[in-house]
């Protein structure tokens, strides 16, 4: 995103401040433009508090997960897995539950006709942005809180404390990356009349290198007798994922959100 | 020297696809007036607020509102509008209070605002109530502090008195009526009422305007003849 205001988009606070002493003038008064931040909390608050008033991505994404363990359960035919092997059923598994939460992200905005009202405000859209991709994000840890038990407990064989700090490491980059990539394909998808269908069609490529970075970094967390911590190579491409994708969803968020 | 118009629109056009919600729209809204706008459904009237509130941009002709050309400076325009549209534009699971404390904060208005405008409206028993719970009469005065609770110099108001009863149309007057001292551009089916409280009036038909002129100029039986 680039300081200076392009025709119809948004400029960034220090592109307004430039704008000449009237605009600035007028901005102060009622309704003047916020930075991110402290929408961006507002807006975050918001949505967690109608997950919690109305519970619905969260408990979905948590009963997929856990249905789909069951079904690898009984479907490899198999009391375990190992290394590479569990490293594909959790985070694939995980991945597609992200989809439902991603799904779901602008659901209640579109669905409840308070988005206009978002929009009217004199606020930053990286706001928004950052307000859905972390909403995501705590959705997803919540959902991790339930599904990592899940998986030791119906594919593992052994302990999995030893190596549990290295694979919330793991899951920690991957979830970021689910978020960001998530908050732009869901604002996306929402303007859409096929929301269900572009949705997997746009994020789950996007999400492949992540998925095997994340694949490669955990599958020696997993293996029988394996590693206690993953190799760096491999949080680094993870990180640097994170990275790319959250400077190209910074730039491209505000054209999402305009008519 | 006089004051610069709230709202001048030369030639606007909008499209949906193929077809024309708008279409060559000229009017000029000086400061503090108020336009009432007429016309069937689908005559184009809640596209005209859209486009004004810079929801919607426009594909053709000059739009200028609050001294802003858009869509280059709607950014500059947001913040200083109020709109009360159809929907009521709340989250129905949240309550009157925490929708109003929530637009508060975006608008870096305090939240102080928020418990005197539920006063000004009678909503401070029912404030804590999911607003799903409410009748469409309490919606639309939750609706009516959300759309002033910045304290907007131009409202944007469709039927605003819709699902009203008397007292209640009585209790937000202050906020929305003439008294208010903002531009308002109003639509309204209501050709007797809506011109008794305009300064100029348009009508829309099919998208273009049907007519125009100063309300005083104008028989109510013209402007029933849009619907006709």
């Amino acid at each position: 995103m680039t300081g200076a205001a392009t025709p119809g988009q948004p400029p960034t606070a220090g592109a307004r401040a430039g704008a000449g002493g009237a605009a600035a003038a007028r901005d102060r008064g009622p309704g003047r433009p916020a930075g991110a931040l402290r929408p961006a909390l507002a807006l975050l608050r918001k949505d967690l508090l109608l997950e919690r008033r109305a519970p619905e991505s969260v408990p979905a994404m948590v009963l997929f997960t856990c249905t789909t363990f069951v079904l690898f359960h009984f479907g490899l035919g198999r009391n375990a897995v190992e290394g590479s092997l569990a490293a594909g059923v959790l985070l694939v598994t995980l991945l597609l539950a992200a989809i439902l939460g991603i799904n779901r992200l602008f659901v209640a905005e579109q669905a409840e006709g308070g988005f206009d009202a978002v929009l009217l405000a004199p606020i930053d859209r990286t706001a928004v942005f950052v307000a859905k991709a972390a909403a995501l994000l705590v959705f997803l840890v919540l959902v991790e809180l339930v599904a990592v038990p899940a998986f030791a407990l119906l594919l593992l064989e052994g302990s999995i404390w030893r190596s549990l700090p290295g694979l919330v490491a793991v899951l920690a980059l991957l979830d970021v990356g689910l978020a960001v990539v998530g908050a732009v394909v869901s604002a996306l998808a929402i303007r859409t009349r096929a929301r269900d269908l572009i949705v997997p069609m746009v994020a789950l490529p996007l999400l492949v290198p992540a998925l095997i970075g994340a694949a490669r970094a955990a599958a020696p967390l997993l293996a029988t007798g394996g590693a206690s911590w993953p190799s760096a190579r491999w949080l680094l491409v993870l990180g640097l994922y994170d990275l790319v994708f959250g400077l190209l969803a910074y730039a491209v968020f505000d054209f999402l959100l305009e008519d | 020297m006089d004051a610069p118009p709230a709202i001048e629109l030369r030639g606007v056009s909008r499209r949906y696809g193929e077809r024309l919600a708008l279409a060559d729209v000229s009017v000029t809204v000086p400061a503090g007036a108020t336009l009432v706008v007429f016309g069937p459904n689908g005559a184009g009237k809640s596209t005209l607020l859209r486009v004004l509130a810079t929801l919607l941009r426009p594909h053709g002709g000059a739009t200028v509102v609050l001294g802003e050309p858009l869509p280059a400076r709607q950014w500059a325009v947001r913040g200083r509008v109020g709109l009360l549209a159809h929907d009521a534009l709340l989250y129905r699971d949240l309550s009157a209070r925490e929708n109003l404390r929530f637009h508060a904060r975006l608008h870096g208005v305090p939240e102080r605002r928020v418990e005197e405008l539920l006063d000004r409206v009678e909503l401070r028993g029912r404030a804590d109530d999911p607003v799903r719970t409410l009748s469409r009469g309490l919606l639309q005065r939750v609706a009516v502090c959300r759309a002033v609770l910045h304290d907007p110099p131009l409202l944007l108001l469709d039927e605003p008195r819709a699902n009203l009863d008397p007292a209640a149309a009585a209790l937000i007057e202050p906020l929305i009526g003439r008294a208010s001292g903002r531009t308002r551009v109003i639509t309204s089916h209501d050709p007797a009422g809506g011109l008794a409280e305009a300064d100029l009036a348009l009508g829309l038909r099919g998208g273009r305007v049907a007519l125009r002129a100063p309300a005083a100029e104008i028989d109510v039986r013209a402007v029933e003849e849009l619907y006709a």
